[in-house]
């Protein structure tokens, strides 16, 4: 059917608001975006559909992901009147057990894979329904996921429905308030409206520049010609995957995002630019258009009105670069991705020498939250330039890696070490280097700060698209910021010389100095090409590709210094500059190092002190992660 | 790729013209803003970029080859070499990295004695570096065509690549 009015979109959102909330019989969710996947979920539910596929009682359903990726695959257990229950690490051969034991009430003979109980599984936009777990006596000693660490400072807004919706039903997006911001906007609001509504909320492109999205749409709207709407996609920033989790979670909340961008913009096509690594998000956004074409909500005159809007999907393949505005419109051509200088802004000519509005992922699906609850809500969150929330994900060095939706303003401890739950094996904090290749490392010493646009630029960071990459002592500060600049280096389009140049002088200096052929003088030459690089890169690319360098050295000028003069790397990183030995009163003569060594280099008796040969020694580092007392030593 | 394909060598390949039509008519509207896309479901079909069918494609469309080489060239995803039956996608993205990603990569060099972007000679293996493929929760990640091995070992890769023929 095709939706006409408000009140029809109502009344399936209604339906649908049971069959998420109090199913007919036992309802199984099961994760089933790439993270989970990966870590075995597709053979879980394989297997219990299998397994149920006679009983009609069991129903076997998939959702995205919930953001706690550590204890993927995650498996949410609900019924009516009974608890809603999550579990984690269920593989192929706990599902039947964990389903069974919910059935049967039995929830302590499996505490240990029981994450914990819902108080209330309702999200930010529907809270005016009642909770419908009022009156559901909870499970005795199990915790209720709003009081784990994990979550319990959580505020989600663009990650509203992931993990709670299933991915490839419009219906249950619609049963989470979805759309609604949309019809009534395009039923009851001018353009202009919906455009001072964005600005008024102070929302800020989560792509990674921070550039004021309203402002961006009134500037873009002002110009003529045909107008067009492009999401971002194309998350390249390693170790960032916020977007590709909306995509597989919840993609209709940013098809609405980009309808209401369409609206207030006056625009009739749209693209997505989607990368190519996503091969599930490209998916699960095909299906979410067709649905969305078949209720008249994308296409021709939309619910009886005459604005119009389609949406296409393209596929990047495989450039860094092309998460660059201009790059990326260059590409949608069917051109090569290389960026061009602003002198114009793409809202004036932009694709196809069009007015182009472009935001990423979380961008859009923050707006239809914005749109229904008001602009005040909004403002209601953050700090007084950057409001709302921001998805961070938490990676490398962290107990409880995931994606962390989080009110900006918040301080970056509170989010390794309350919400990540710190460092592994009880090592210490580094640095954490947060806005991908072009943001930069922040050491200890400001980890009270606030996470905001402002305040991470001020130590010489930035927000970028949100990946938090921590590191411990065993992380080497000079091998990451050559790791950064190889990665750049790779990346870099190559038409403009700061960029193309100075990242290979900058590697090639970096690969001296872990290298143990380091000098002096090489530290301050790296800091002049760095500046050089800012001033006269043409794109955001070169000159943002300098910082991990630059902050590296302005917080850990030491280790550079160590590298160089003393030729050794602290942390037991660049081969070259360190071997290991085996402290005699530390160990214990396990012989689990002799027994692991791949070279045989470990030798030693049972019970009594053992060496190494530095002859036959690969300094794979397996001996010392492996030893249980510490008597592994870096020298 | 089909099994025929398969067998053809480097030179050999045929080029079934009409399925290429196909592709750029029906699916792409031979349309030259879709070159990307175009080449993506040519490499999906013969695993690679043959140059009769690009030639084919510059004619079709009207995109100088001198372009289309740029455009193979410049994105990470296309290949104008046959590639492999399976292709290991080895992650050196910032998380796998620190959590000893390269390790992974230089055992996976050392066993089957290539390097990145290259096939062994039995056309069994490609071994492709890429950054980041979002599971970084699971680093380091190796994913072989379609599926992800998460936690990996550089002890374990010998076993992970015998499921693979």
């Amino acid at each position: 059917m095709k939706i006409q009015s408000l009140e029809d979109l109502k009344k399936i959102s209604q339906a649908y608001e049971k069959q998420i909330y109090v199913p007919k019989g036992i309802k199984v969710n099961i994760g089933m975006a790439s993270c989970g996947i990966a870590a075995g979920a597709r053979a879980a539910l394989d297997k219990a559909i299998e397994t149920y596929k006679d009983n009609k009682n069991v129903e076997i359903c998939q959702t995205g992901c919930i953001g706690f990726c550590e204890q993927e695959p995650l498996v949410e257990i609900l019924a009516a009147n009974k608890p809603r229950v999550l579990y984690q690490n269920i593989t192929e051969d706990k599902i039947i057990d964990a389903i069974e034991g919910y059935m049967a009430g039995e929830f302590n003979k499996n505490k240990k894979w029981i994450l914990g109980q819902l108080r209330d599984p309702r999200s930010l936009l529907d809270d005016d329904i009642e909770n419908p777990l009022d009156g559901v006596d909870p499970i005795d000693d199990i915790p209720f996921m709003e009081d784990i660490p994990f979550y319990s400072t959580q505020v989600k807004i663009a990650m509203r429905n992931c993990g709670y919706i299933d991915p490839d039903s419009i219906e249950e997006y619609f049963a989470k308030k979805g759309y609604i911001a949309f019809l009534r906007a395009l039923k009851n609001n001018k353009p202009s409206e919906v455009i001072d509504t964005v600005k008024a909320s102070g929302l800020r492109g989560r792509g990674g520049g921070g550039f004021p999205a309203g402002i961006k749409w009134a500037t873009c709207a002002k110009h003529h010609g045909d107008r067009y709407v492009i999401c971002n996609a194309d998350e390249g920033d390693p170790g960032a995957y916020m977007d590709r989790s909306i995509l597989e979670g919840d993609p209709h909340s940013v098809l609405e995002g980009m309808l209401i961008a369409a609206l207030g913009i006056g625009s009739k096509q749209g693209y997505l630019y989607v990368r190519n690594e996503y091969p599930l998000a490209v998916k699960r956004l095909v299906t979410a258009i067709k649905q969305a074409e078949a209720y008249g909500l994308l296409g021709k005159n939309i619910a009886g009105t005459d604005f119009s809007f389609k949406i296409n999907i393209s596929t990047g393949a495989g450039a860094f670069v092309c998460g660059e505005s201009t790059a990326l419109m260059s590409s949608l051509e069917g051109k090569v991705g290389r960026p061009r200088a602003k002198y114009v802004h793409t809202v004036e000519k932009g694709f196809r020498e069009s007015p182009t509005n472009l935001n990423n992922v979380e961008t859009y699906a923050n707006v239809p939250a914005i749109l229904l609850k008001g602009a005040d809500w909004y403002t209601g969150m953050g700090t007084e330039h950057s409001k709302g929330t921001k998805v961070f994900s938490l990676v490398g060095k962290i107990n409880n890696t995931g994606l962390v939706e989080v009110p900006m303003g918040i301080s970056l401890r509170d989010i390794i070490f309350d919400i990540g739950g710190g460092i592994p094996k009880k090592k210490n904090f580094k640095a954490v280097q947060t806005g991908g290749p072009s943001g930069g490392c922040i050491p200890e010493q400001f980890l009270d700060l606030p996470v905001d646009f402002d305040e991470l630029a001020k130590v010489g960071s930035i927000m970028g698209s949100g990946g938090m990459i921590v590191m411990d002592q065993d992380t080497c500060m000079v091998d990451v910021a050559r790791y950064f600049v190889d990665f750049l280096r790779d990346e870099s389009c190559g038409q403009c010389n700061p960029c193309r140049e100075g990242l290979k002088q900058m590697l090639n200096i970096l690969t001296d100095i872990c290298d143990g052929n380091g000098k002096e003088g090489d530290i301050e030459f790296l800091e002049e090409i760095g500046a050089m690089m800012q001033k006269f890169s043409l794109c955001g690319l070169g000159t943002s590709a300098p910082n991990s360098v630059l902050t590296s050295i302005l917080y850990f000028r030491d280790e550079y210094e160590t590298h160089i003069r003393d030729k050794k790397c602290p942390a037991g990183v660049c081969k070259p500059l360190f071997h290991y030995e085996i402290d005699q009163e530390a160990c214990t003569g396990c012989t689990l190092c002799a027994k692991k060594c791949p070279q045989s280099a470990v030798a030693g008796k049972k019970k009594e002190p053992h060496a190494i040969d530095q002859e036959n020694c690969i300094k794979c580092g397996i001996c010392y992660e492996k030893c249980k007392f510490d008597a592994i030593k870096i020298c | 790729m089909s099994k025929a394909a398969m067998m053809e060598t480097v030179d050999a390949v045929e080029i079934d013209y009409i399925e290429l039509d196909d592709i750029i008519e029906k699916d792409f509207d031979q349309d030259k803003e879709n070159l990307i896309m175009i080449l993506q479901a040519i490499q999906r079909h013969y695993n690679y970029l043959p140059k009769p069918a690009l030639n084919y494609l510059s004619t079709k469309i009207g995109i100088p080859m001198s372009q289309i080489y740029g455009v193979a060239t410049f994105y990470s995803t296309f290949s104008l070499e046959p590639r492999g039956r399976n292709i290991i996608s080895v992650c050196l993205g910032t998380a796998c990295h620190v959590r000893g990603g390269a390790r992974v990569n230089d055992k996976l060099e050392e066993v089957l004695n290539i390097g990145d972007g290259q096939t062994t000679e039995d056309k069994r293996f490609t071994l492709e570096s890429v950054r980041c493929i979002g599971c970084c929760s699971l680093g380091p990640v190796v994913k072989i065509n379609e599926d992800m091995h998460g936690r990996i070992g550089s002890d374990e890769i010998e076993k992970v690549l015998d499921q693979y023929e």
